[in-house]
Order: structure tokens, then sequence, then C-alpha cells
């Protein structure tokens, strides 16, 4: 009984979370987004500051007819948006949050893994809605993901194994048991590939040529309306949350600080998830989208090698060490 | 990513010679400016909540100071699109002296303009003659039918309350005509009293027996008119 009470709870929170802090970080790119370009943003939904303007937006799609293209393959169509936020969900069952096993939604031994296969699961989504939508803005947004997948899951791979090597174990509480503070210099240049490698893989501007509006109306989701929009546009927030969660148990040691790692672990893991929610932010203010070619070629000839090179790096810096 | 590119060159200065920068430098410059931006103040303004401070001249509506109109019709003429209504009926002045012949003169029965086919230009203001028409920045007034946004003479009066004053002169600017008509009429008028006071005080060493009675300050005025229309000429 108590078992059940237990993972009813977890369940429970992971699924809390996974509802509010997509919202969060959204509400922080509305109002971040705003200053950045000296404006103020939202300022009436919910009186204060606009803190509600998500909410109000979530209610203006939930009323909006649903449809579905008369040639569309109905079916695929409209599992898509599931398809593309469940894996988020499932992610974050299995980030650990603080130290010991309480913190943690599920303790999997091959976390790295689970994650990262799961995460791959979800770009499906949008391909699947690109490809279902029996439009050509939709498969040309489509073939787009499918391509930046290809390119970008191999060096989020690579520097995700190289965290594994130094660790020696794929289990993401181990990797955060293992985790020293110098890894953080050592690791560096996997953690700038993985977090770049995975704004890619969420579409995120300036790697947002799946959905690049200017060009090819909103790519895979062009055809959807309604609340399904509103999955595939939570499913991007709730990316972000994922990634930057992962992020920082990988690469900035996620409970780890320099002070108050006892009781207050989960504190330093969600300051590091915010700050990196912030970059992202910051960064699609910052830069213009890159064009379909400079994005491969940004992947293949410099990412990949660079990952490779961390990985030599880190396979060395070990055998050193041993 | 700007240096991965195939095309890229070595930034070149604007004199041409080129200089070496940090590969990736620009996309820091870049981080930079919008970090800054956030930190600093936004220019929004709150219209609904915060009237806009705007800039004098602003061409919000066209308010009409019907006390200097002489139905010269004018604006009416000049007005692009025919957007002002104007009528008017001739009524008969009686002589202002015994003797004298009637006149005749225009009274304003409607002035109206049709704001939906205005189109801002100002040709009416500036064609009148009798500063009539004023820019006024007042901007606040949609309706919800298109008929409704002919105004009346009531309305564009009231508008004549919003108009603001004319902006000062440019420090070192000349002064207005009227200004130096006045000043000069003014000064004309003291030169004279002085002289006039000199008589007099001459005249009162010369026999205190003749008692001359000062002159009325109601001449004066009319002298003073006399000079500032000397001075217009």
């Amino acid at each position: 009984m108590n078992d059940v009470l237990d993972v009813t709870l977890r369940l429970l929170i992971v699924f809390v979370v996974f509802l509010t802090f997509p919202l969060i970080v959204g509400q922080t790119e509305h109002k971040v987004m705003a200053h950045m370009q000296g404006r103020l943003g939202p300022m009436y939904a919910g009186g204060f500051h606009g803190w509600a303007q998500l909410v109000a937006d979530g209610v203006k799609f939930a009323q909006k007819e649903d449809v579905v293209p008369a040639d569309a393959d109905r079916r695929i169509f409209q599992l898509a948006p599931a398809v593309a936020l469940l894996p988020y969900l499932l992610v974050l069952l299995a980030i650990p949050v603080g130290p010991g096993e309480g913190a943690v939604g599920q303790v999997i031994d091959a976390g790295i893994f689970f994650v990262l296969a799961v995460m791959g699961v979800g770009v499906l989504g949008s391909f699947m809605a690109g490809w279902s939508s029996a439009n050509k803005f939709s498969l040309l947004g489509g073939l787009r993901t499918a391509a930046q997948l290809l390119a970008y899951e191999l060096p989020m791979l690579l520097t995700a194994a190289s965290v594994a090597m130094a660790a020696g174990t794929v289990s993401l509480v181990g990797i955060l048991d293992a985790f020293e503070w110098w890894w953080l210099p050592w690791q560096i240049v996997g953690a700038i590939i993985f977090f770049v490698a995975g704004l890619a893989e969420l579409q995120r501007p300036p790697f947002d040529m799946p959905v690049a509006d200017s060009e090819i109306i909103f790519g895979a989701y062009t055809e959807y309306t309604g609340l399904r929009f509103a999955l595939f546009l939570l499913a991007e927030y709730a990316g972000i949350v994922v990634l930057c969660g992962l992020t920082t148990v990988l690469f900035l040691g996620g409970w780890h600080g320099p002070w108050g790692a006892d009781g207050l672990g989960w504190v330093w893991t969600l300051l590091k998830t915010a700050v990196l929610a912030f970059v992202v932010i910051w960064l699609r203010v910052t830069y213009p989208r890159l064009r379909e070619d400079q994005l491969q070629k940004l992947s293949w000839t410099l990412l990949v090698p660079l990952s490779l090179a961390q990985i030599a790096l880190t396979g060395i810096v070990k055998v050193v060490i041993q | 990513m700007s240096h991965s590119s195939p095309d890229h060159r070595t930034p070149t200065t604007p004199s041409g010679r080129s200089r070496l920068s940090i590969p990736g430098s620009g996309l820091a410059k870049g981080l930079a400016v919008t970090l800054r931006t956030m930190t600093k103040r936004t220019v929004t303004e709150q219209y609904p909540d915060a009237q806009p401070e705007l800039p004098p001249r602003s061409r919000g509506v066209i308010g009409l100071f019907e006390e200097n109109c002489t139905v010269c019709m004018l604006c009416a003429r000049e007005c692009p699109d025919w957007c002002i209504y104007i009528d008017s009926h001739k009524e008969t002045v009686p002589a202002a002296a015994p003797g004298g012949r009637e006149r005749s003169r225009n009274v304003l029965d409607r002035f109206a303009i049709d704001f939906s086919l205005c189109m801002y230009c100002g040709i009416c203001i500036e064609v009148c003659p009798f500063d009539a028409l004023f820019w006024s920045p007042e901007f606040e007034y949609a309706e919800t039918d298109i008929r409704d946004l002919t105004h009346e003479r009531d309305k564009l009066r009231e508008w004549m309350w919003t108009v603001p004053a004319p902006p000062a002169l440019d420090p070192g600017a000349e002064d207005p005509k009227e200004l130096v008509a006045a000043r000069k009429a003014a000064d004309k008028l003291a030169v004279q009293q002085e002289a006039a006071r000199t008589a007099e005080t001459h005249a009162d060493e010369q026999a205190r027996a003749a008692e001359q009675p000062t002159r009325p300050m109601g001449d004066s005025r009319q002298q003073a008119e006399q000079s500032e229309e000397e001075g217009r000429e």
C-alpha cells in the first residue's frame, strides 16, 4: 500500500512539474524577449504584469475548432501531438533533482540511454505531423526535422558518451555521485556541444528551420489548429525544461554546489536549469535563423569533430588518472 | 557558425584596412547587445492607461475658431477631397454712422468636416487667411459608424480648446511682426507723452496763469492704433 502511495505521489509531482515548468519558461520567454527588444511584453492578462497570459492562450486554443484536413492521414495526424509531447514527460521522470533516491521520479540504471532514446522519439512527433498532413509545406518541415535529427543526434550522443566515460557509469544518479568540480572545465566543450545540439533538436531559434515561418509557413505544424497545435508548442517548452535539466545533470553537476549540498541540492538543480533556460531564450532573441545548409555544415564539420575530440580528451585524462 | 561559413572574409574597418577579430566575437557582441537592452528602460507607452506625449505640432484633429471665420470658403474649395461643408447666409448690418451705407456680411450657419474623408493634409489650415482653423493634437475621436465622423461646428469649436499655444521661437529668431509693430507704437506713444510732458512743464513755467486742460487719455489710444498701422506699412 505504501509503495502504491509512493509511486502515485512521485508520478503526481512529475506531472505537475511537467505542466507548470514549461509554462513558467514560456512566460519568462515572453517577458525576457520583450525586454531584450525594449518592449514590456504581456501586461494585462491576470492583472499583474500579464502573469496569466499563457493560461489565457491555453483557453483560447481550447476554444478553437480542431480541424483535420480531408486528405490527411487521420489517425497519424491526430496522434502526432501526443508523440511529440509524451516523451518529455517520460524523460522528466528519470532526471534526478537532488541527492538520494527521494529526489528522482524513477532511478533507471541505463539513464543516459533511456533519456536520449526517448528524447529522439519526441522528434518523431513532428515528422509524423509533417508526413500525415498532406501539405507540401508540412512535408518540407517534416523532412527538415528528420535531417536535423540525423545531424544533431550524433554529436549529442557522443558528448553524452564522453560524460558516461568520465563517470564510468550510464546511470544519471551514478554520474552525479561521481561528479567532481574539475569536470566542469574538463567537459566544457562537450557541454556546449550537447546544449547546442539539444537546441537544434528542439527546433529552437536559431535552429528553427523546420518551422521557419517566413519560408514554409509553420513547417510540420501548418495544418494544426486548436489544442493539438497548443500541444506542439507545449512540447517545445517541455523540451526546453528537459534539455536544460539534462545539461545540468550531465555537465554542470546537478545538485552539487559550492555550499549547501545537504538538503538544498534540489535548489541548485533548479537554479542551474533556470539559468540554462534563460540562455535558451537569450540565444533565441539574439541570433537570426541559420540557413538549412549552414545548419548541416555546423553539425557535420564543427560539432561532430569537436565531440570526437572531447571523447579523446576524456579518454586520455581518464587513463592518466588511473 | 560565422567562422565556418565559406564566404567568410576578415571584416574591414571603414578605411578599408582589414583587422583581425577573434572567431565568435560577433556572436558575443550580439549577446551583449540583447543583454544590455534588457537592463534599459523599455520604450513602450501603455497608451490607454497613460496618455502619449505628443509633439506640439501633432496632426490629431482640425479645430475651428469660428469667431474668426468669415465664410470666405477658401478652405472648402482648396480641400483636395472636399470634406468641408460650409453653409452661410447674408445679413445686413445697419450703417455705423448716420447717413452711411448699409453693410452686408456673411454669417456662418454650418461648418462641418467629414473626418472619414479628411486626409490630414492641412491645406485648409494653411490656406485660411483669418486664422480660423488650427491643428489640435486630440486624436481620440474614433466612432463605430462612419457617418458619425462628420463633425459639426460645435464639436470643431470644442476642439479649439485643445489647441496648444504656438511653440516658442528659436533663440535669436526675428521677433514676430505684430510684436515689432506693437513695440514701435508703444515707443512712439512714449515719445509723444514725453514731448507732451515737457511741453506741459514748459507751458507751466511760461504762464501759470493760463489754465490749460490736461490731455485726456482716450486720445492716446487712438494715436497708438494709428501709429501701429503706420508701423505695418
